[in-house]
Parts: structure tokens; sequence; C-alpha cells
């Protein structure tokens, strides 16, 4: 198991890098690739990969993991920034679903289907909430969010009356520790979530539309399509993927902590969207590439954890991390390094 | 044009009345005003600390400005900022983290109001700018975790520690005791320690990590900073299908109801009681500031220790 994994791996990116070499995606890919051969090499235990419970066991299923809250949230920020926004309630609206799920399960005794749905429909509505400023009322998008992202985590706690609410029910728990044929749950999850925004967006001509709002917003609203609809449906979907992370996050450890449930966490969608390719400006997307940049990070932060770098400092490695990727992803930067090396081989040949 | 006249008249009246109103009230004795800035809800044991303040204030009469900070020092700098606006008598709050405390500490200290520390310490050139400070003594919680430990174990253990938020006061000195109890028992030895915030989700992410180095065969005992890090880490002992409270001995600080909950279950092996009630000792001091009398530098909470073998008896009384 310890051999057959990581070598199915290896060759699942080599493959994914020959395959995306013209793509934008190909960059945080060769950055996670360059990051996971560091750990190969140099981290002992990082690729150990072993049955433990009927289900495979390791850091690099910690990594699927504990990584599904910021795939998720991703997803719905990938198409919020290419509506040419940005949203930054969506740590606070899972501290809202999570507290919701719990209160409505262990306060209100409902079944945990029920709490669920209600969960997510709050969710939904704090989308809602966001796209009705941004795209009805106009309101800037940083600053729309924002609201939420303060006053969020308030409703949380009132929903919570300020508590730690821990439950012990199997359903529940499952969402965020169970395994599926071997693997985490949440893998299923987010690759459902994928296909789903990639088939929505990609299959049909959604995909175009928010790219062409994210694009000329003017524009595209004189050639008929609905701008204000599409962006209002933007952020009602990441209210929904920041509804189904808090799940995960409150399922995880078992019980809703409405001051820390994705706390931050919204920086990190924000990054892994960035990373991915899929510019703050708006228009063209990567659902792909946001997906990797979350790998990107949660690869990072268990490195850190598994070489024992003291928290203290732990920042400082992150960033250069990041900062790396950001400039091997800049044409600019590639330009200007390729003509330096060109114009070396010239001088040499002359 | 006999609006003006009928304004003044008015004016007189309400400023009659004022008067007599005051020279009513002059003999009852003035409510002492109190600000008090907390750190925010970020667990348990911090709402039943907010909650006994807030009951003995209610209980005394004092009128209590209550500022939640949410976990930002930002936040308790504007709140300790509107105290000194508000003219409050006496200022006490639990600081977020140890430093950045002396430029707001030399304006309250400039407009005269006396400050009372809770629970946590600051960092200041200056032991001017607050009078006392009330609250656990960490570095004493730490060394007797430690000391616990080392009975527990006969001395000898390897041990994962998850740290608090780092560079708060609990996290540095819960260490710096622990290890100082250490130093006497060569046999016990840190071999992992990574911080966990302080929160049952990270403790329990940075335990799934320890738990997948080649050498987490040898951990053979867990330090916590706080009991929510060690009820996180419980559940991944327990996903790594290891008994924690048997293969892994669990020491954690704070003595919440959950960690006797998991001691009742054989989960957890001590807690290290951290009291957060402390309203009624709180305010035992405020009243004595207030009226300008000498207070010592320091004032330690009661706590005690509990382990397994206790918590059944005493979960009944926990109510935080």
């Amino acid at each position: 198991m310890s051999v057959v994994l990581p070598l199915v791996l290896w060759i699942a990116l080599a493959a994914g890098l020959c395959f995306s070499r013209r793509s934008v995606v190909f960059w945080p890919l060769l950055a996670l690739a360059l990051l996971l051969l560091f750990n190969q090499l140099f981290t002992p235990g990082f690729f150990h990969v072993e049955i433990r419970g009927g289900h495979l066991y390791g850091t690099l299923i910690d990594i699927l993991n504990q990584g599904a809250k910021v795939m998720l949230l991703a997803l719905g920020m990938t198409l919020v920034i290419a509506t040419g926004g940005v949203d930054l309630s969506v740590g606070a609206i899972m501290a809202i679903a999570g507290a919701v799920l719990a209160q409505r399960f262990v306060g209100a005794g409902w079944s945990p289907g029920l709490a669920i749905v209600a969960a997510l429909a709050l969710s939904v509505v704090a989308g809602a909430w966001n796209g009705l400023l941004v795209a009805v009322l106009r309101i800037q998008p940083i600053v729309a969010t924002l609201i939420l992202m303060v006053a969020g985590r308030g409703i949380a706690q009132l929903i919570t009356d300020g508590q730690i609410i821990t439950f012990e029910n199997p359903t529940l728990v499952y969402l965020g520790n169970g395994f599926l044929l071997g693997l985490p749950f949440t893998l299923t999850l987010v690759l459902v979530m994928l296909a789903l925004t990639a088939v929505l967006t990609r299959r049909t001509a959604l995909g175009l539309f928010v790219e062409a709002v994210g694009d000329n917003e003017t524009a595209s609203h004189f050639t008929g399509l609905p701008a204000r609809q599409v962006k209002f449906l933007a952020y009602v979907f990441a209210g929904f993927c920041a509804g189904l992370a808090g799940l995960v996050a409150a399922s995880n450890i078992k019980c809703a902590d409405s001051n820390h449930a994705g706390l931050y966490l919204e920086l990190d969608a924000i990054l892994a969207v960035v990373i991915g390719g899929t510019a703050l400006t708006g228009g063209r997307f990567y659902l792909a590439g946001s997906m990797i940049g979350a790998l990107l990070i949660q690869t990072l932060t268990q490195t850190l954890y598994m070489r024992n770098v003291s928290a203290d400092i732990a920042p400082v490695p992150k960033a250069i991390v990041i900062l790396a990727v950001c400039l091997l992803q800049s044409p600019k930067l590639r330009e200007r390094l390729a003509r330096l090396g060109g114009g070396r081989k010239r001088r040499a040949g002359a | 044009m006999h609006s003006i006249p009928r304004r003044l008249l008015s004016l007189v009246t309400s400023a009659l009345a004022l008067a007599a109103t005051s020279a009513l009230f002059a003999q009852t004795p003035k409510k002492l005003v109190v600000g008090f800035s907390q750190i925010g809800a970020e667990s348990g044991w911090r709402t039943a600390n907010t909650d006994s303040i807030k009951a003995e204030a209610a209980k005394r009469g004092i009128d209590l400005k209550f500022a939640d900070a949410q976990q930002k020092q930002e936040n308790q700098i504007k709140a300790l900022r509107s105290f000194i606006a508000q003219g409050v008598d006496v200022i006490a709050f639990s600081p977020v983290v140890e430093t950045g405390w002396e430029p707001v500490l030399r304006e309250i200290k400039a407009a005269g109001i006396p400050v009372v520390l809770s629970d946590r310490a600051v960092k200041v050139s200056d032991p001017s700018l607050f009078v006392t400070i009330i609250g656990s003594d960490f570095v004493e919680e730490g060394r007797r975790a430690g000391e616990w430990l080392a009975r527990k174990t006969g001395g000898k253990a390897v041990i994962a520690e998850l740290v608090g938020t780092p560079g708060s006061a609990p996290a540095i000195d819960r260490k710096k005791g622990f290890e100082e109890a250490l130093a006497k028992n060569p046999g016990m030895k840190i071999v992992k320690s990574q911080s966990g915030n302080f929160t049952r989700a990270e403790g329990k992410q940075v335990m799934e990590a320890f738990l997948k180095a080649p050498d987490a065969k040898d951990i053979t005992a867990l330090f916590a900073h706080n009991d929510d890090m060690a009820l996180g880490a419980i559940q991944a002992i327990e996903e790594a299908g290891l008994k924690p409270g048997k293969d892994i001995v669990i020491v954690s600080i704070d003595g919440v109801k959950g960690a006797f909950e998991a001691m009742v279950a054989g989960k957890l092996n001590c807690t290290v009681e951290c009291n957060p009630q402390i309203g009624p000792q709180l305010f035992d001091l405020i009243e004595k500031v207030a009226a300008g009398q000498k207070v010592p530098a320091r004032v330690a909470v009661k706590e005690g220790v509990f382990d397994e073998t206790q918590a059944a008896a005493e979960l009944p009384h926990r109510t935080y």
C-alpha cells in the first residue's frame, strides 16, 4: 500500500502535468508536485499510507479530508470571483451552518436530515443576502460581504447561545469523519460538487455567462445576458458551498464551535482560487485550478505539522511558498526569465 | 416670536428639575461604574468566566459596561478607549495577547482610571500602568500538569504537546511550568510540540499529523494546554485505532465539563483546574481599588487538580 499509492499519485501528477502543459493549471500543479516531491524526499512518513480500521490511513488521506472545507469554499468562490466579485463572508456562513446544525439537532431535537436541510437552507439565505446587496443594490462586493463576515459570527453565537454544542449522532459524525470505499466521505462530497459545478458551467452556457459578466458587465447586459441574475446566483451558490463546508467542519470535530469554525478560511479560499489561475478581476475561471490551489494550501499546512515547524514561525515558510507560486504564475516574470536565458544563449552562440 | 421666552422657560424648569433630582439623590452613594473588556466567547471556560463576572456585578448593583472583543486585540483597545470616553471608575480586562498594551494603558493612566487585569498578564515596561492582576497562575498550572504526569508515568514518558495560541500568556506560561516539572524528571521528554490554537478543530488536526509521523508509536503521553484541544486530539487518537487515556496518557488544563465527561468515559486522565468563576474575588478587588485601598499586586484564584478517580464525583458540580 505504501508503495502503490504514492506510485499512482506520481503517475497521475505526471500525466496531469503533461496534459495541462499549455494551460493555466500547469503552474499550480507544478507547485503541488514540487511540494510533494520535497516531502517524498525529506519528510519521513509523509507518504506512508496503510489500511487501518477498514479504510486508508495516512497523511495524504488527511490532506484530502481536511482540505475538503477549503475545496468546497473555493468552488463557490471561483464563480463569485469570476463575476468580478469576492465573498468574504463564507467563513462566517460556515459558522452559521454548523451552529444551526447543532442547535436544531441537539437543542430542538430535529432529525439529522432535517437539521442538515435547515443548515443548508440558512446558508442559501445568507448567500442570497450577499447577492441582493451586490447584484440588486449594487454595493461593492468587498463591502457587501464584509457585513455578513462580521455579523455572521455573531449570528452563529446567538444561535448557539455562545456555547460549544457537541453531538454524537452517527449520521452527523459521518459527514466529516466517515469513509466511503476506503476514502474520506468528504472527498466524495467534493467530487460530486465539483462534477455538478463543472457540468452546470461547462456543459451549459452558464459558465460563459459568468465569464462574460466578469469581463464586462455592461456589455453583457446590452447583449441580452441576465447579468444581475447571474451575479446573484453566484453568491447564492457560494453560500450553499460555504454551508456544506460548515457542516463538514462541525461534523469533523463533532461540535459547533461558532467562534472558530471557518475563521479566516475565506482568505484560504480566495488564495486557492487565485493560485488556481482565476484572476481577481473576473472573467475566465478554472475550477480544477482552484481545487489544486486548495490542495496545495492543505499540503503546505500538513507539511509544517509533520516537520514540526514551530507555530510561531509557521506563517513564514507558508508565505514563501505562496509567493513562489504566484511568481511562477506571473507571465511577465516568466517572459523576463525566458528572455534572460535566451539572451545568454544568443550571446554564447555569437 | 413668542417661542424664545417659552423655550427659555422650559430650559429653566428643566435645570431646576435636574438640580432638585441631584439634590434628592446626593445622599445615596454613586453607583460604581466598571468597564470590562472580555476576550470573547471562545470556549466553555470563557463563557463561565463571563457569566460569573456579569452575575456578580448584578448582585452588587455595579454598573458593568461589558465589551466582547471576539479574540481581537484591536477590538479590546477600542473598547478600552471607549471606557475612557465614558469615564468609568475602574477598568478591568482579560488581555487577548501579552504585548502591545503600553500606549492604551498610558492613555488610561493619563485619564486617572485604575486598571485591574483579569486572568491573563501583560508585558509592559512600567508596572504602574495597572494596579493588580487577579487570575490563575499559568506557570503553576503547567507545573502541576507536569508533576501529575510524572507521578502517573513513574517519570518515564514520551510526550506530545499541543500548545495554545502562540504569543498568549497561558500558552507561554503553561509550557514553561510544564517544562520546569520535566526538568526534574530526565526520563520524560517532549518529542512533538505544535500549536492547536486552543481549539478543538486544530487540536484534532495537529494530533492527526503527530500520529502519522514514523516515531508516533513511541508517544506515550499527551499534554494539551487546554481541554478543548485535548478533546479534539482524543478524536484523532480514536480514529487512529488507539485508546485515548490508555495507550496515550492525556493531561490537560482548564477543567471544563466536557473534560470531566471524557474522564468519566476513561478517555482523559487528568485536568488541572483553571477556575473561571472569579466574579466575587474580582469585584472584591475592584471595590477596594475604587475606594483607594491598598491591594496585593497579584491575587491567585483557588484551583484544584482532578484526575479520573475523582471525575465522577466532581462532574455534577461542574456548571461550565
